[in-house]
């Protein structure tokens, strides 16, 4: 039961990615495709940080363990997503040019905060495996908080970046807090 | 496998190479002199770079707040506009106010090709053969008085027609504003069409300014008032965000919006290894319009 539900996990994610790259290849993302790879990824980078957040509490709330077994693949997803959006900047868009995203990171808050959130996903996408989880033992968990953070430096990175209509950023906001707010207020009760 | 060349599929590069530059040595611009104008329309349009954008890329893909917030909202959501009949209402600091019906002002200014680029504030950039004439033509025939030190752009205000005008994203009615020597600039276009048809509705007719050297949003469209006045004009986007817009926004790579860098653009037409291009100060403009600027600090009236 689980390994079907893990494996129908698996293929739901693909589906962005999927998407995506048919986009790609039959040159259906319009005018300016590569800034619409960077929406695509974008918002799926930040739709992923919020299922793998939104696990435990959907334990707490069916009282089912299966949200847990496909927690890190979500993870994983998250940050297969980020690197394909971070990817699409710096290769598609800026061509590897150094000089130019250097300056980015350092001029634009924006951007600031986005590499933050993909480079702090990184230590988290290396520790996921199970063996790591036995050698980190208490260290895991704690270090597997940071997920929290990453999601909010994430929907700054987005409300900083829209130019003057914040509803959507603001919605996503609005379910992170809720989640977090979830969080802090079980592990209260429990 | 034989391989088309571009231009032979599509038609408006064709149309481009056969026509229009043609048609424009020929006319010419009046009682402008040509050389001044050069990067209207021949010289300019040599250069790959300048090919112009698709007809398709142009009237779908814009940035008309009025319509909504998305690129292709415009596009489908302006459809039913009625642009018929339409006044423009000319007041402020001129001898005699008026009113000029749309048709009036098609049949006293006739409309000429003209290939302009327009650089969005976002980074991104299209090459558009627009039909028009220059504002300076108009402002010719209201007496100015000497008060009149810049004029202002107004959208019209419909909520019913226009969907995006029921949220406050912007103050509406849309305000946009020149100096007067830069309205007075013979590339500040009034424009009435493009690709040699009427002036789709997502692009702002029946009536839109032209600015090639000004970051896109400059140019109002669908303009129901010109009005001159004394004061410098508090114009909508320097209202909603004053660290960002400046009143002037002429095209700098030199000063960067603080969200997106400026020295760069991509030039639009679907293509996804397309490189970018580097941004030219006043969008290519310079040896026109710079005369406007000299002894301006351009980093503080950005
Ligand atoms: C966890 C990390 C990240 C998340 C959750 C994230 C999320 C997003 C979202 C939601 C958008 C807007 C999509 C839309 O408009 O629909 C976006 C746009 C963007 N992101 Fe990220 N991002 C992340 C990391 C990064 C990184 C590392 C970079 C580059 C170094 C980056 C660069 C950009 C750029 C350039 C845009 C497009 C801005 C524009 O519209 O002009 N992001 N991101």
């Amino acid at each position: 039961m689980i390994k079907y539900f893990r494996s129908s996990v698996f293929l739901l994610s693909t589906i962005p990615f999927i998407f995506i790259t048919y986009k790609i290849f039959l040159n259906k993302l319009g005018p300016e495709p590569i800034k619409e790879i960077t929406h695509h990824t974008g918002e799926w980078t930040l739709l992923f940080l919020i299922f793998t957040l939104a696990m435990s509490p959907l334990k707490q709330i069916t009282n089912m363990n299966i949200w847990i077994s496909v927690r890190r693949m979500l993870g994983l997803f998250a940050f297969f997503y980020a690197s394909l959006h971070m990817l699409t900047y710096v290769g598609l868009d800026y061509r590897f040019d150094m000089n130019e995203i250097s300056k980015d990171i350092l001029t634009k808050r924006f951007i600031f905060v986005g590499f933050a959130a993909w480079l702090l996903l990184v230590p988290l996408a290396l520790t996921s495996s199970k063996k790591m989880m036995s050698v980190l033992k208490q260290y895991w968990k704690k270090l597997h908080r940071l997920i929290y953070l990453i999601a909010l430096l994430g929907v700054t990175h987005f409300i900083w970046l829209v130019k003057r209509d914040v509803t959507e950023p603001l919605i996503y906001l609005l379910i992170i807090i809720l989640l977090l707010g979830f969080r802090i207020k079980f592990q209260k009760t429990s | 496998m034989k391989k088309f060349k571009y231009s032979e599929i599509t038609p408006e590069k064709i149309y481009n190479k056969r026509r229009s530059f043609v048609k424009s040595l020929g006319f010419g611009l009046g009682s402008l002199s040509i050389s001044s104008l050069s990067l209207i329309n021949n010289a300019f349009a040599n250069i790959e770079e300048n090919k112009p954008t698709s007809f398709k890329d142009i009237t779908t893909y814009n940035n008309y707040y009025e319509f909504g917030t998305g690129k292709s909202d415009p596009y489908l959501k302006s459809q039913n506009f009625k642009t018929k009949p339409w006044t423009i209402k000319i007041e402020g600091e001129i001898e005699k106010p008026l009113e000029l019906s749309i048709e009036e002002i098609l049949s006293s200014f006739p409309s000429e090709e003209r290939i302009l680029k327009l650089r969005c504030v976002e980074g991104w950039s299209m090459v558009i053969p627009w039909m028009g004439f220059s504002l300076s033509k108009l402002i010719k025939k209201v007496n100015l008085k000497p008060t009149a030190k810049f004029v202002e752009f107004e959208t019209v205000y419909d909520p019913e027609q226009m969907i995006g005008q029921r949220r406050p994203i912007l103050n509406w009615p849309y305000i946009e504003g020149l100096r007067i020597d830069e309205a007075m600039h013979p590339l500040t276009t009034v424009v009435t069409g493009l690709y040699q048809k009427e002036l789709p509705k997502q692009n702002g007719a029946p009536l839109r300014i032209f600015i090639p050297w000004k970051y896109g949003f400059k140019s109002a469209k669908a303009i129901v008032k010109i009005k001159f006045v004394k004061r410098i004009p508090n114009t909508a986007w320097m209202n909603a965000s004053p660290r960002e817009y400046g009143f002037y926004s002429n095209v700098n790579p030199n000063v960067n919006h603080p969200r997106w860098s400026q020295a760069t653009e991509r030039p639009i037409n679907g293509d996804i290894f397309a490189p970018r291009i580097k941004t030219l100060m006043f969008n290519g403009y310079g040896d026109d319009v710079e005369h406007l600027y000299s002894g301006m600090d351009l980093k503080k009236y950005f």
